[in-house]
Parts: C-alpha cells; sequence; structure tokens
C-alpha cells in the first residue's frame, strides 16, 4: 500500500499495519495466523497504565537540535516536556553540542474545552516563535483538543504564512491507538512532509534512526572503514541536517518499530534506499545487516574484510561466555522490534526462550513484509511461547510466576523491578545499543552473566516485599481478561 | 483560559494519582487514556507496593470516546478488585470521559457494598492542576471514605502539608513535622508515607484539630473537616525550615494545642542551642567564604518560596531579591500569601510574584543585579539561567532532575541545616 504522504494525521499502526496488542499463543501460530489473514488481537476487560503515543511522537521530535514543540492540551499533557529537557541536555552535552529545543504546553482550561482555544494556541506558537527563533516547530493536539475539535491543521496551515520556518501538526490524540509506536510513525511522518527537502546531489552518508545515538563514535569509526559517515536521527540532529537526508545511499535503523516509517517513507518518495534485515544485534544480526549495507554502497569487499579482523577478537571471546550462559531460561517483555531481536541473540548465546511477551505486534511493516526479525525466527529457531500485551504488569508477572525463568530481561521503565520483587533476575535493556556489534554483544553477555551470579539485591528485596496481585490472580490463566474482536 | 507553560512546574489534576500513590494500600483506578500514568508519574521513588504501571487504567479508546466508557470502567473496577491486593481503590478521571460525559459517580455507587472501599474523585486535567487535584483526593477521602464520630482523642493532631511527590522532600518532611509534635507531647497523625495508610486515615476525625502546614494547599480541606467532624484547624502557612521559624512554629502548635508554655519553651531552648551548636562552629566559613553574597532569589512552589525566603532572611541574614511563585497559586489566596512576605526581620518585605511563564521569570532574573553572584534556589529549569548569571543553584523544587532525594527534609531545626549544606555544597565548587 502507498504511504499517504500528503495529509498530516496518517492513522494507526492498527488501521494501517494490522497491529495488534492482544495476544497468547506462539510464535508459528502468531504468524499462521497472521499470514492468513486470521489474526484478530483481543481487548482486555481489564488493563493496566501504559504508554501514550504523544510521548513517542514528541519525545522524537524534541530530540531534534533547536526546534520547538508546543503540545496543546492541558497541563498533564505537556509535563513529558519537564523530563524531556534533562535528557536532551544531558545528551547533547556528550556530544559536545547544545541543543536549544523548548516543550511548551498550552495549559488547556475548563473554559477551552467548551470554547476552544485555538486563538490562544495560536498567539503561543507566534511567541514561541518570538522568544526563541526555532529551526523548526511542531504543534500537537491532545485528547482533549481532539475531542473538541480543535483544528490545528487549519491553525498551522495559518501560521505557515505567518512564520518563516517549517511547522507541522502532529495528531496525538492518545485515545487513538495502543500502540504507542503509532507516536513514532507521527514523528517520521511529519520530518518526512514538513522537513526532508527534494534530494539535489547524492552524499556519501547513511541515515541512522535510532534513540539517543550512545554508540555515535563507534558507528563513526566503523562507517569510516567503508568511506561513509553515519547521520544520526533524531537526537541531536540539526533541521538542516534532517533536510538533506532524501541524498543519503541508504537508511538503517536500531530498531525495526522505530525505523520502519521513516524507511519505507524515504525509500518510496526518494528512492532512498531501506534496509530491511533483521537488526544489527549479536553476531548474526551485525553481520546481517553490515553485509546488507556493503550490498547497497558496494563495499562488499571491505566490509567482508571488517567482518573478518572483527570475528577473530571477539568470537572466541563471546564463545568462552557462552559456556556459562548455556541452558539459561528466559522470559522478556519488550517492544515488538526489540522482542524478536533480543529473542535471537539470546539464542545465539546458548539461553533459551521461555516465553517472549511483545508490546505490541506489527503483522506487516509499511511495505507489506512481515518484519525482518520474526520471520528469521520462524525459520531458524525452536517454537515458543508468545504473548502480546501492551506492558500489561500483571500477565507479565503471571508468566514469570508460572515459568519460573532464571532471567526477566525488558527495555521499558518501571518493568524490570517487578521481577527481582518477584525474586527474578532482571536485565534492563535500557540502551538501544547495548547488545549492537561484536564488543557490546560481549559485553551484554558479560552483563548477564554477573546479574546471574549475584543475585543478593532481588533476593534481599524480593525476601522483604509484598506482590501487589492477589493469589487469585497468580492461579488465573493468562488470557482471562481478553476478549476476541469481533 | 490556555496560557503559554514555558518551563512548565506543575501536572495536571491526575497528578493527584500520586496522592493516593503516597497512601499505603491505597491504589488509583484511571479512568483515562492508557499513558496518562505514565506521564504524570515520578520516577523517583516510584516504584513502591504499587508504581503507576501497576495502575489499572480503563485506556479509553476512539470507541470509549463516541459510545462512552462506562461500561469499561465498571469492568475495570470489578476486576481491579481481584486482581489487585489494596484496602483503597480511588477512581480518577482523566480528560476524556468528563468531555464525553460518562456518569462515573453512578458506576462507582455500583461499588458500595464491595468487599474493599471504592471512591472517586474527579479530576479532569483541564479542570486544574496537580496541587488542586490533591486536594480533591483528600476531599473525596473526608466525603467518601469517612464519618463523623463522637468519639475525640486529646492530644491527636492530623498533619497536612503540601503534596507528595511533587514535593520532592515530601516524605522527609512530614516525618520531620510529626518529630517536632512528638516533642511537644501531641500525637501525630499523617497518613502518607511508610506504615500510616488506611488506620491512620480512620483517625482523622478524632484529632483534636488540623494542623495545615502550607500557604493554600490543602485550606480546602481542613475547611471541610471543620465543616464535617468539627474539627477546628491551625492554618501555619510557613514551612518551617531553620531555628527562626521552627522555634516560631512549636510556639504557634504548642499554643494552640494547650502545651503547657513552660514545656514548649524548655523543648525550644533545648533546640536553639543543639541547632546554635553546628552554627557556630560554621559560622566562620559562612562568613570567610569570598564567593557567597547576601542576595538569593526562589523560583519554586508557595511552600518553599516562603519558607526559604523565611530561612534565609531570619536564619542565615541575606536579604531578599524578588521571589516567583510559580504553582498557579488560585487568586483568592494571593494576597494573603504576599502578607506573610511583608513579616520578616528588621522590617524586611520581600517583593514576590506569581507566575507560571518561565521565560519571564528567567528574563528577570538576568536583568537583575545581585550585587555578585546570584543563589538561586528553583526547579530544574533555573540550572541554565543560573550558569549564564554565573548564580549559586540549588534545585529545591519540581521538577528536581540530577540529584536524588530519598529521606532527607529542609523540614525543623536539622531541616534547616540541611539546606545549608546543600547550598554551601554548591558554593564550595567556587574559590572566587
Amino acid at each position: 500500500m502507498a504511504m499517504q504522504l500528503d495529509i498530516s494525521d496518517i492513522g494507526t499502526r492498527e488501521n494501517r499495519l494490522g497491529s495488534i496488542t492482544g495476544y497468547v499463543g506462539d510464535l508459528q501460530d502468531l504468524a499462521n495466523q497472521s499470514n492468513c489473514g486470521s489474526l484478530k488481537g483481543g481487548v482486555r476487560c481489564f488493563s493496566q497504565s501504559s504508554t501514550c503515543l504523544s510521548g513517542c511522537a514528541l519525545g522524537q521530535l524534541s530530540g531534534i537540535r533547536d526546534v520547538a514543540v508546543i503540545h496543546h492540551g492541558p497541563a498533564g499533557c505537556s509535563v513529558t516536556g519537564a523530563q524531556i529537557y534533562t535528557v536532551t541536555k544531558q545528551v547533547a552535552k556528550k556530544r559536545g553540542v547544545v541543543n536549544n529545543t523548548v516543550y511548551i504546553g498550552t495549559d488547556m482550561s475548563e473554559e477551552d474545552t467548551i470554547f476552544g482555544a485555538g486563538d490562544s494556541l495560536h498567539d503561543i506558537v507566534v511567541e514561541t516563535n518570538r522568544r526563541y527563533k526555532p529551526k523548526a516547530i511542531f504543534v500537537s493536539s491532545s485528547c482533549a483538543t481532539g475531542i473538541i475539535g480543535e483544528d490545528i491543521d487549519s491553525i498551522v496551515a495559518e501560521l505557515r504564512d505567518e512564520i518563516d520556518v517549517p511547522i507541522a501538526a502532529i495528531h496525538c490524540e492518545g485515545f487513538k491507538s495502543r500502540i504507542w509506536a503509532s507516536g513514532f510513525d507521527l514523528s517520521d511522518h511529519a520530518v518526512l512532509t514538513t522537513i526532508v527537502k527534494e534530494p539535489k546531489q547524492k552524499r556519501n552518508k547513511i541515515n541512522f534512526k535510532n534513540f539517543y545515538e550512545s554508540a555515535r563514535d563507534d558507528i563513526i569509526a566503523l562507517f569510516k572503514n567503508f568511506d561513509v559517515e553515519p547521520v544520526f536521527l533524531y537526537a541531536n540532529a540539526t533541521v538542516e541536517e534532517l533536510s538533506h537526508i532524501s541524498e543519503s545511499l541508504a537508511t538503517v535503523c536500531i530498531c525495526g518499530t522505530l525505523g520502519n516509517y521513516l524507511g519505507n517513507g524515504l525509500e518510496e518518495k526518494y528512492g532512498v534506499p531501506y534496509i530491511r534485515t533483521i537488526n544489527p544485534l549479536g553476531v548474526v544480526g551485525f553481520e546481517t545487516w553490515l553485509r546488507e549495507i556493503g550490498k547497497v554502497i558496494h563495499k562488499e569487499t571491505e566490509v567482508e574484510q571488517y567482518i573478518q579482523a572483527e570475528r577473530s577478537i571477539y568470537l572466541p571471546q563471546i564463545e568462552e561466555v557462552k559456556k556459562e550462559l548455556e541452558g539459561l531460561r528466559a522470559v522478556l517483555g519488550m517492544g515488538p522490534g526489540y522482542t524478536f531481536e533480543v529473542s535471537r541473540v539470546l539464542q545465539e548465546l546458548g539461553m533459551e526462550v521461555v516465553w517472549a511477551a511483545a508490546w505490541h505486534y506489527d503483522k506487516r511493516y509499511e511495505n507489506g513484509d512481515i518484519p525482518p526479525a520474526m520471520d528469521y525466527l520462524l525459520k531458524n529457531t525452536p517454537n515458543f511461547e508468545v504473548s502480546v500485551a501492551d506492558q500489561q504488569n500483571f500477565e507479565i508477572l503471571n508468566i514469570l510466576n508460572t515459568y519460573k525463568p532464571d532471567l526477566y530481561l525488558s527495555r521499558h521503565p518501571g518493568s524490570t523491578v517487578w521481577a527481582i520483587k518477584q525474586g527474578y533476575p532482571a536485565v534492563y535493556v535500557a540502551d538501544e545499543y547495548m547488545i549492537f556489534g561484536y564488543k557490546r554483544t560481549l559485553e551484554f553477555a558479560h552483563t548477564v552473566l554477573d546479574t546471574i551470579r549475584n543475585r543478593s539485591f532481588e533476593k534481599n528485596l524480593a525476601k522483604m516485599v509484598k506482590l501487589p496481585y492477589t493469589d487469585w490472580w497468580y492461579k488465573q490463566k493468562l488470557d482471562l481478561f481478553l476478549e476476541k474482536t469481533k | 483560559m490556555a496560557k503559554i507553560l514555558d518551563k512548565q512546574r506543575y501536572k495536571c489534576a491526575m497528578g493527584a494519582m500520586s496522592t493516593v500513590q503516597a497512601i499505603e494500600r491505597a491504589i488509583p483506578v484511571l479512568h483515562s487514556g492508557a499513558g496518562c500514568a505514565q506521564k504524570l508519574s515520578n520516577s523517583s521513588g516510584s516504584s513502591g507496593y504499587f508504581s503507576p504501571n501497576i495502575f489499572p487504567c480503563t485506556s479509553i479508546n476512539e470507541q470509549d470516546v463516541v459510545f462512552g466508557g462506562e461500561k469499561k470502567l465498571h469492568s475495570t473496577i470489578e476486576n481491579s478488585l481481584k486482581v489487585i491486593d489494596a484496602d483503597l481503590y480511588v477512581v480518577l478521571t482523566g480528560c476524556t470521559p468528563e468531555i464525553v460525559g460518562d456518569n462515573v459517580d453512578e458506576i462507582v455507587a455500583d461499588f458500595k457494598d464491595a468487599e474493599k472501599p471504592v471512591i472517586f474523585a474527579s479530576t479532569p486535567g483541564f479542570k486544574g492542576n496537580n496541587y488542586q487535584g490533591h486536594e480533591w483526593v483528600v476531599d473525596a477521602i473526608v466525603e467518601q471514605y469517612l464519618s463523623p464520630t463522637e468519639k475525640k482523642t486529646p492530644g491527636l493532631v492530623n498533619i497536612w502539608a503540601d503534596v507528595p511527590y511533587q514535593d520532592e522532600f515530601w516524605l522527609g518532611n512530614l516525618r520531620e513535622l510529626e518529630k517536632l509534635l512528638a516533642e511537644l507531647g501531641l500525637i501525630p497523625n499523617t497518613i502518607f508515607g511508610y506504615k500510616r495508610g488506611i488506620e491512620n486515615i480512620k483517625k482523622i476525625p478524632e484529632a483534636q484539630f488540623n494542623l495545615l502546614v502550607s500557604p493554600w494547599v490543602g485550606l480546602e480541606n481542613v475547611k471541610r473537616m471543620q465543616a464535617k467532624f468539627g474539627t477546628p484547624y491551625l492554618h501555619y502557612p510557613t514551612l518551617p525550615i531553620g531555628a527562626f521559624e521552627t522555634s516560631k512554629f512549636l510556639r504557634a502548635v504548642g499554643n494552640f494545642a494547650g502545651v503547657d508554655q513552660g514545656k514548649i519553651e524548655k523543648l525550644i531552648s533545648e533546640k536553639e542551642a543543639y541547632y546554635y551548636y553546628y552554627i557556630e562552629r560554621f559560622a566562620d566559613l559562612f562568613l570567610e567564604t569570598r564567593v557567597m553574597s547576601k542576595k538569593f532569589s526562589v523560583v519554586a512552589d508557595a511552600q518553599y518560596v516562603l519558607g526559604i525566603t523565611k530561612f534565609l532572611v531570619n536564619d542565615m541574614g541575606l536579604f531578599p531579591a524578588k521571589q516567583y511563585i510559580v504553582d498557579d497559586t488560585p487568586k483568592q489566596y494571593r494576597n494573603d500569601i504576599e502578607g506573610y512576605f511583608k513579616d520578616l526581620n528588621y522590617d524586611i518585605e520581600a517583593a514576590v510574584e506569581f507566575g507560571v511563564d518561565g521565560y519571564k521569570i528567567q528574563q528577570e532574573i538576568e536583568n537583575t543585579d545581585y550585587h555578585g553572584y546570584p543563589l538561586l534556589l528553583g526547579g530544574y529549569w533555573e540550572k541554565d539561567i543560573a550558569a549564564k548569571t554565573n548564580a549559586h543553584f540549588l534545585n529545591v523544587s519540581w521538577p528536581v532532575n540530577e540529584r536524588l532525594v530519598m529521606n532527607s527534609y529542609y523540614v525543623g531545626y536539622d531541616g534547616g541545616l540541611k539546606l545549608i549544606e546543600d547550598i554551601y555544597s554548591v558554593v564550595k565548587t567556587r574559590f572566587n
């Protein structure tokens, strides 16, 4: 299906990609049902709080250097700005740059829900522009503004006549989607439609979609072997850099869930190849990914030389740790990008995946293919149990209680703590580069090993705390609250 | 009306989920968007018995917007009672159900005979901020959970202070206020934090009086309790930090409670002697640190602006530049609060401004002559302007980042010493 790059509201992953947030079964069944079109996600009649797509959308955009995000809604919506501010400053400082991005709220009141606050929003955007002279402005809606029908598209259209920098409307009504990753697509869409310019010349660059560029120096060094430079997106990127990403040789990403929309959009609109391999996590992922890059930029020989040199350094060390990890049983809960990628890596390291919980599942990506990490597992690994749940913690603890694994791995704040309270060691795979390439795969293996070897912290804590769920719940089947949709 | 929130200092009313979270074994049940709780939570002391990702939530979707979310709210409450092991379930509403008109009162009423109490506070984000949301949650407890009682316990004092989690030092401050009252021979009763909770909530109507230590937050609550339970209240607007204010505080509370004068004065003189043992030993440092000047500004909620201003003026002999209150204090309280800033030693009066536009505040600070390095106490936002103006900067009010607060506090005699420690730990990073 062609992407709709001419409108501001792109719809959700549920609608575009058939994505789901409720499923209990196994890998093969999930894939079979996806293929024959019978996969219908369930909805829960009981759930716990999770995440809002606006956090993903505006979190991404506010990483861009020297822009303004204006979040039109009550103060609770824009409160994200206070957290983002710290991260933005720290991430910029690490790189030695200054990021003057601002995140502004509109403190919508009860009166505004009746009469609308379009005029105020207009004035706030103008004032923000006067104060900070941002290089681009992103104006976002919220649940409240969405329901009362505030027309942010028209307000933005008017503002374009008054303000001489790119302005985009971002449709962030939280009720639209259970899948917060829809927010990544919204941010990509805004960048694609308002900032990226038509290519004038090819540049020796590769777009690298990631979160916080923690492995920046290593990747610059890596790509130098092949005479290309990475352009990291979006944290610390400038609007000027973004305007040229249509001129790059290719787009790669650290996470398929994160990079899918931008990668496909740049390919469809500007012919920038999108590298759709499994992601560069673990040895197999890294090599597969790097070889594909080599093919696309015609540096296959150099890539092969690099791989052989690095293998000789790291593979023996990885094999050594692997001996200690062999047979450990793991449960993991992550976004679907990482769930299926990390499942592969754990198996590469000799561990057994007993349950993988994905926070959502995309039946297919923007180009119509099933996600490559899933495809790889289906072809190469034993079947294992899978659930799809938007961070439903009570389900995770039920799984842990039933399967009693040696290790729980999660990638979202507030999740690992519950595993350790139940007495299971947990690894927080927060940094997107934690398992990137040979060196970090080795470091990750050691982190797992250290976690398993010293269980003091979780044992001490688990002994002292009571769990928040009733005994009744631990005796129930996992899909108790999951109602099939018609 | 909508206004520019540049350098935001508060959350929306549903941020009061943290007030519920601060009560042991009480859990918020949210009728809201799936991501509201995550946004409104602080990652600071949040993984207690319940954390925001344990809070049940109806996770409102498009269908609920069109057809209403009452059925989903019902099943969410019903199953919360089965799945979550809590003693008090507090339903909080976000924006959407309030705009589309879900009848939440009626759904909650269905659970009046449930095994555990289920109560409801309306907290849509557009109705107010989390300072007000906090008051609405306490009101809901008073109105829906508690009944008047004949039984009164002499000496039992309910203590109410500022907002849990919004005030990074909420827990330590409350504990220290309790200790001060206990030293007067009173029986402090608070509902937030370790081993307080439901049992203490039940004691609220028995108290001899309510003590409110806040410039304005909670005033509605103590008035409501006076009307419902006949409990008188003492409103002590200033968070007592350091010797001067804490001694004044002890006298005010002691007198109100009818504590023997001699006992009050004995306690105060012991405490002041202890406090000045430390001050004396470090007085040389305070006088002879060449980078420390006299002028300061506080950018914070009303409680810290007032509390810290009084401490720095009356205890430390500093001089106030303009002070900035950024909690969107309701207009009806502003006159009184301005008055408190006129009651400083040597007839000093501090200029105080109410505003939520951080940009304007920082511009003013930049254009103010502090006659030396400014001393700036504020939110994390002030870090930048402090760097620009060469100020000594201490992050005391929300958002508090880049420092960890577990159980420390600024209240009382020891709290004053702690604040001095924190200020001078910054000041001492410079020689000249």
